[in-house]
């Protein structure tokens, strides 16, 4: 390994944490489209900056780029707050528009100067190293580094500093404003940052990545945990993972990196999405299979329990009467015997004791509907998993 | 190039005349479609789907090897309803809000497509110059067939929408009484949706993934302004569109280097900023409007309740009073005096003002509340 090559790594990493950090809250937030709609409209801020300073690094250019991230903000909710469309449409309105002016001043007036939309877009992470920061004649790594690294310094003291701040406005905003933090300065905070990231990681992976990599990693992470502090930090491994797995995919692929540490935070949410204990799609669907038996055996219970004479409680007739598919019948009389709630006597069903006061609970709690009586009726329905 | 130069040669010029129509026929279905798009909440969807579709070009090309525009389009296609059928998953099955779908599966599906368009690049049989142009578009590749298969799109478009208009319309507005009323909602909505990922696609080559979504939302988002009746609002939709390709398509070509899906987009911003303004019933400047001669009425209810109370002291209610006392009173100001004066609720005699007779009923009205403000 070079050390560009580790320098690449390396970067690639530190964009990932940066993202992952306010990634997690703009999911927790149902906000993660304003990254995208960010990302998108910061181009003309860029576009703007580089006119002036002719520099794509230069501080000045986050800066602005960031203003205009906040402008679009500000923008999508006064649109919103007008009332004349939702809050979607005025995202939707608002980036595209403002892209398309980036897109214009770049078309009108930058032919000969190295910008175009592809690098601000797609960013290139192999060219970052060449980039130096030097300052009187020493060498002091990739310029990209120092500018990322700083935003992932400033990041993580603001998460340390107002994390509590952070956690309550984004549960429970109307506490956190009854408890002094101003939900609207946290919100605003959150949306600089998050425009500060997206411009310092956005020539490295590109203004579209970014949104990936904020995403990407919390939603995944937001699959395994309701913990916060958890979710950040499984966000980060994520990133982290992705980070570097992507770039030797890339390697061997001599396919763009950015895109391929994308196509790895796709499989790792794939992987997540599919197979993650209790909210991945396979858990998901099995619970609802079981959820399912579980009301079938609450009314083949009932309609046991409703019926005295001999005749409704054939084997035959239960067929016919509840309308079941042979096989959905038989896991339920299954389930129902293993459970002693009923026992057959020559093809007569009937409910064992156990069975009868179980249904009478049921029967109560359907009738009262009271969320205090579901409580220990839960522990009986984890009786039938079996 | 002035304007009846410029229309000359859109029906002379076979490149202009192609790729106005082709625009045109592009905005008109894009808004017809979007009206939906916007009505359901789902205007975020469109930009999720151009995003989506690009793996699909990328790939259509890797296992096919032509640059066949109809062939890619087909590719885009598949993605983009991958991708819409993903999100819809991941919004009912997991916890995972509809935002975050979008992002997610917007930005994972564009990532995997640079990821392929990269390596194509990289690849010895080097014929694949030009994918790019899906990323931004390039309305000057657009040929007859395509304009051909456009027009088809939106004739199917079209009979399918007034084929399925009741079930469409009554889905938009109340799924669940929909249900209840036997219809199967799942085909009406997939077979919806299906049609705005079409039309997205369709517009892939012209506009770009990156802009796409704008052309669905923006023109369906002026015409809701304007009306409130889903027929009338699709067709202004459209015809926004329409007009926005149209016009997008003269200012690229009669300018150098300017390429024109941003055109068309910022035409459509236009016709929306516009709509959000003059609007008459839903419009910012007449709201505005309104809300100033709302508070000026009250301002003048204001006084004369005031000037009411004060005459009601006494027996002739045209007793005069000095104008003076008026100043201490809140929603008094010269020219609700004159107003009132004008619609002889009041005289002035010098110094002195005293209730007419009109005046102190309309004060008693009121007063009681019992007679609506007249204007």
């Amino acid at each position: 390994m070079t050390s560009a090559q580790f320098e690449i790594q390396l970067i690639a990493c530190i964009v990932a944490i940066a993202c992952a950090i306010p990634g997690t809250f703009l999911v927790l937030r149902k906000m993660a489209m304003i990254s995208d709609a960010i990302s998108h409209s910061i181009l003309p801020g860029i576009v703007i900056g580089f006119f002036i300073t002719h520099d794509l690094n230069s501080p000045f250019l986050i800066v602005l780029a960031a203003i205009t991230g906040i402008i679009t903000v500000v923008l999508v909710e006064y649109i919103q707050k007008t009332g004349l469309v939702k809050e979607d449409t005025a995202i939707g309105l608002v980036f595209p528009i403002l892209f398309s002016i980036g897109v214009i001043l770049i078309a009108k007036n930058a032919n000969d100067v190295h910008l175009d939309v592809d690098a601000v877009l797609l960013g290139e992470l192999a060219f970052a190293p060449f980039d130096r920061f030097v300052v009187s004649g020493f060498d002091l790594g990739p310029k990209s580094l120092w500018i990322i690294g700083c935003i992932l310094i400033i990041t993580v003291i603001l998460l340390f500093a107002f994390f509590k701040e952070l956690k309550v406005s984004t549960f429970d905003a109307g506490l956190s404003a009854s408890l002094g933090f101003s939900p609207a300065l946290i919100h605003y905070g959150l949306m600089t940052m998050s425009s500060i990231t997206t411009v310092g990681a956005f020539d490295a992976v590109g203004a579209i990545l970014v949104v990936a990599l904020m995403i990407a990693p919390a939603a995944a992470a937001y699959l395994l945990t309701n913990d916060l502090k958890r979710m950040l930090l499984y966000a980060i491994c994520f990133g982290i993972f992705s980070a570097i797995s992507g770039y030797w995919v890339a390697h061997a692929l001599d396919a763009s990196i950015a895109g391929s540490i994308t196509t790895m935070l796709g499989l790792v949410f794939l992987l997540l999405y599919l197979f993650a204990p209790n909210k991945g799609i396979i858990a998901v669907l099995y619970r609802e299979k079981q959820q399912r038996t579980e009301v079938s055996l609450l009314t083949f219970l009932l309609h046991l329990k409703n019926h005295t004479e001999e005749t409704e409680r054939h084997v035959n007739h239960l067929n016919e009467h509840i309308n079941w598919q042979k096989v959905r019948s038989k896991t339920v009389l299954e389930l129902a015997l293993k459970n002693n709630m009923i026992k057959f006597d020559k093809n007569i069903v009937s409910l064992t004791k156990k069975g009868e006061k179980f249904t009478s609970q049921a029967i109560d709690y359907i009738i009262t509907n009271q969320d205090a009586k579901i409580e220990h009726m839960k522990d009986d329905f984890f009786l039938f998993r079996g | 190039m002035d304007v009846s130069e410029y229309i000359k040669l859109v029906f002379t010029d076979y490149t202009l005349r192609t790729i106005t129509l082709g625009t045109a026929i592009l905005g008109a279905v894009t808004g017809m479609l979007g009206s939906f798009a916007v009505l359901r909440k789902q205007s975020l969807l469109g930009d999720a789907i151009s995003h989506a579709a690009l793996p699909g070009i990328a790939l259509a090309f890797l296992l096919t090897g032509t640059k066949d525009s109809h062939v890619l389009l087909l590719g885009a296609l598949i993605s983009g309803l991958i991708g819409t059928f993903w999100i819809r998953s991941i919004i009912k099955k997991t916890h995972l809000k509809s935002d975050t779908a979008l992002g997610l599966i917007l930005s994972l599906f564009f990532g995997f497509g640079m990821l392929l368009l990269t390596f194509i690049q990289k690849q010895p049989n080097a014929n694949q110059a030009g994918l790019d142009k899906y990323l931004f578009g390039q309305a000057a590749t657009l040929v007859e067939s395509d304009v051909w298969m456009m027009a088809i799109v939106t004739g199917i478009c079209l009979f399918v929408l007034l084929l399925f208009w009741k079930e469409f319309k009554i889905l938009l507005f109340d799924a669940d009484y929909t249900k209840t009323l036997g219809f199967n909602t799942k085909f009406i909505d997939v077979l919806i949706t299906s049609f705005i990922v079409l039309a997205i696609v369709l517009g892939l080559q012209t506009v770009g993934v990156v802009l796409m979504s704008a052309m669905l939302l923006a023109p369906a988002a002026a015409a809701r302004q304007w009306t409130n009746s889903l027929g009338i609002m699709i067709v202004l939709s459209a015809t926004f569109g329409a007009f926005s390709g149209v016009f997008g398509t003269a200012i690229s070509a009669s300018q150098n280097n300017l390429s024109t899906g941003p055109v068309i987009v910022i035409i459509a911003g236009v016709f929306v900023l516009f709509s959000f303004i003059f609007s008459p019933s839903r419009g910012l400047l007449f709201k505005q409007i309104r809300f100033i001669k709302n508070r000026r009425d009250l301002q003048q209810h204001k006084t004369l309740a005031f000037m009411f109370r004060i005459a009601e002291t006494h027996d002739n209610i045209s007793h005069p009073h000095a104008i003076k006392i008026l100043n201490n009173f809140q929603g008094f100001t010269k020219s609700t005096l004159q107003q009132l004066v004008r619609k002889n609720y009041v005289k002035i005699d010098g110094n002195m003002w005293h209730l007419t007779e009109e005046g102190f009923k309309t004060a008693t009205n009121l007063y009681n509340q019992q007679e609506k403000t007249n204007d």
